[in-house]
């Protein structure tokens, strides 16, 4: 089953009289359960892809569709409220709300699905658990390392069990050491949970966790199969 | 709405130094503002109040044809009878007190010093004369009998050198146009601290007032006190007559009166002002959060809050910061006001 499906898409970008493409009639798609790396050089269109599975931009043409659903014509609400049901999001620098402690910020996303304070503790307890910070539930991100930090956002990602998770150049912040420890978390996640990953990267070490690799130049797909690490 | 609050209230607790000055600068603009109205109105009211004690009293009810500015003492421009309607109108219940007043232009001669003075003729026994018994500073005030006693304000007791006791010369205009002479013994002197009044006034016993200035049994008004102010329309309804004019309070100090008027638009202008900073404070806080918080929006937004709620999230914020200026500001304000009410201050 397709978790995500991207239709001949292009972005294009306007500034002044000039325009940019960004993805030139892009079609991939993503199934559920994989493990997909999103490669390519600086410039070649992988956040700009992300963004657009990720609700966070709408194609210039195209279509794209999310766990069945056709997101390219959604308005900034429809939009935001996908987001919120479907998708997770892991950024390279984190994105955790600095004054929030580890354990408000996984809460954070149930806190807005609106879910009770009893089920939204039991479960923020969960993740950070299965992330390994079940010590360091109250402590701000100021007072986690990098790794620790990635390891939040990942449960936070994974808060309201959503269809698709989004991680752009996930290690590209940390170390060897936590750049491992964070793609081994994320991969034995998406083998327990059965999440669907898609992660932008360049990095080779990365890539070779990927149980597909699609790679982009310019802003096109130049290659897509199977990756090193299989499912 | 009640998880937009919940967010806003943890947001608010998150930066508790800063939420609590901001909401304290709300306050105590908010608690200067009450006492400066507080202490505005008390110092108008309590002028008006001071007037109507001891000069003109709620109500007077004088002759259609009185002229105050001439304290004409011909009969048709007096009040006939006045005992009986003072009797009359003290019955209505909202009337504390009701009693006849009779004013003569004169001079208090000592020696080679003379001051002119406003000759009030009252009932020594009345309470409506409280103000000017209780302000008594040497000798005594008058008896109910008093048929060669005056009482003087220590202003005039100053310029004429005279003391309680001493025997000054006073000339009063009578109802015929004449003028008589008679020396008066000083029962006392007064001080209402008011020296406009305490300077010119000078009181004897009404009986005398109208038999030295020819006026028979006749006064100048009725003098009214009322229970309350607010009352003032309802007995001025139950006495109005053809024969008799009844003067309101706010008509005898207009100028008191429009004091006030212009007091109230002044204030009305400061509330403004007050808005203004308040809006200014809230405007200010809620674009610091924004700014300090572009990258929390955007992680908000990422993970699927609607813009609509992001704003009210913030509003929600300022809302609660504004409520929480107004409540420290009303128990800031209400504290300072109840201390300068007991224990008073100078100016």
């Amino acid at each position: 089953m397709e978790v995500a499906k991207v239709e001949h898409v292009s972005r294009v970008y306007k500034t002044g009289d000039v325009e940019t493409a960004a993805l030139k009639d892009v079609s991939i798609s993503i199934e559920a359960g994989e493990f997909a790396a999103l490669v390519g050089p600086s410039g070649s269109g992988k956040t700009t892809l992300l963004q657009l599975i990720g609700c966070l931009d709408t194609p210039s043409s195209g279509r794209i569709i999310i766990a069945g659903q056709d997101v390219s014509k959604l308005n900034r609400d429809q939009r935001a409220d996908t987001r919120r049901a479907k998708i997770g999001f892991v950024f390279q620098f984190f994105a955790l709300i600095p004054t929030l402690t580890a354990f408000e910020n996984v809460e954070m996303p149930l806190l807005l699905n609106g879910l009770p304070a009893a089920e939204r503790s039991a479960r923020v307890q969960q993740l950070l658990d299965a992330v390994g910070l079940k010590e360091r539930t109250h402590r701000r991100p100021d007072q986690l390392s990098g790794g620790e930090q990635q390891r939040v956002a990942i449960a936070r990602a994974l808060a309201s069990k959503p269809a698709l998770i989004l991680a752009d150049e996930p290690t590209a912040n940390l170390d060897t050491e936590n750049g491992r420890q964070v793609m081994e978390i994320m991969q034995r996640l998406n083998r327990e949970t059965g999440v669907t990953f898609v992660f932008a990267t360049h990095d080779p070490r990365v890539i070779a966790y990927a149980s597909r690799v699609i790679t982009l130049r310019d802003g096109q797909v130049a290659a897509n199969g199977a990756g090193a690490a299989k499912v | 709405m009640l998880q937009i609050i919940k967010l806003a209230w943890r947001d608010l607790n998150r930066n508790r130094r800063r939420s609590f000055f901001s909401a304290l600068a709300l306050g105590m603009g908010l608690s200067l503002l009450l006492l400066m109205a507080a202490v505005i109105e008390y110092e108008i009211r309590s002028s008006m109040d001071t007037s109507i004690r001891l000069q003109t009293g709620h109500l007077q009810i004088r002759a259609v044809s009185y002229n105050e500015n001439r304290s004409s003492l011909a009969w048709e421009d007096l009040v006939e009878g006045p005992a009986a309607i003072a009797v009359q109108v003290a019955a209505l219940p909202p009337v504390s007190v009701a009693t006849p007043r009779l004013f003569a232009s004169g001079i208090v001669a000592s020696g080679d010093t003379s001051a002119a003075a406003r000759i009030t003729g009252v009932d020594p026994a009345s309470a409506a004369n409280d103000p000017y018994r209780s302000g008594i500073l040497s000798g005594q005030w008058l008896g109910a009998d008093d048929r060669d006693g005056i009482v003087i304000g220590q202003p005039m007791a100053d310029k004429l050198g005279l003391k309680a006791g001493d025997k000054p010369n006073v000339l009063v205009n009578t109802a015929n146009g004449d003028v008589d002479s008679q020396a008066f013994v000083i029962r006392g002197i007064y001080s209402t601290r008011t020296p406009g009044f305490d300077n010119g006034t000078i009181f004897m016993s009404l009986a005398k007032a109208q038999a030295i200035t020819r006026a028979g049994d006749h006064a100048s008004a009725i003098f009214v006190l009322l229970k309350d102010r607010d009352q003032t329309g309802a007995v001025v309804a139950a006495l109005q007559t053809r024969q008799f004019t009844v003067l309101t309070w706010d008509r005898m100090n207009a100028l008191l009166s429009d004091t006030e008027e212009l007091a109230n638009s002044y204030m009305i202008l400061l509330y403004l002002i007050i808005l203004a900073i308040t809006a200014t404070v809230i405007v200010n806080t809620l674009v610091m959060a924004v700014f300090e918080r572009t990258r929390e929006i955007g992680i908000l937004s990422a993970l699927g809050m609607r813009s609509g709620r992001i704003m009210a999230m913030f509003f929600a914020e300022s809302a609660m910061l504004a409520l929480g200026g107004i409540a420290l500001g009303l128990i800031i304000g209400g504290a300072m006001v109840a201390y300068f009410g007991s224990v008073g201050y100078y100016i």
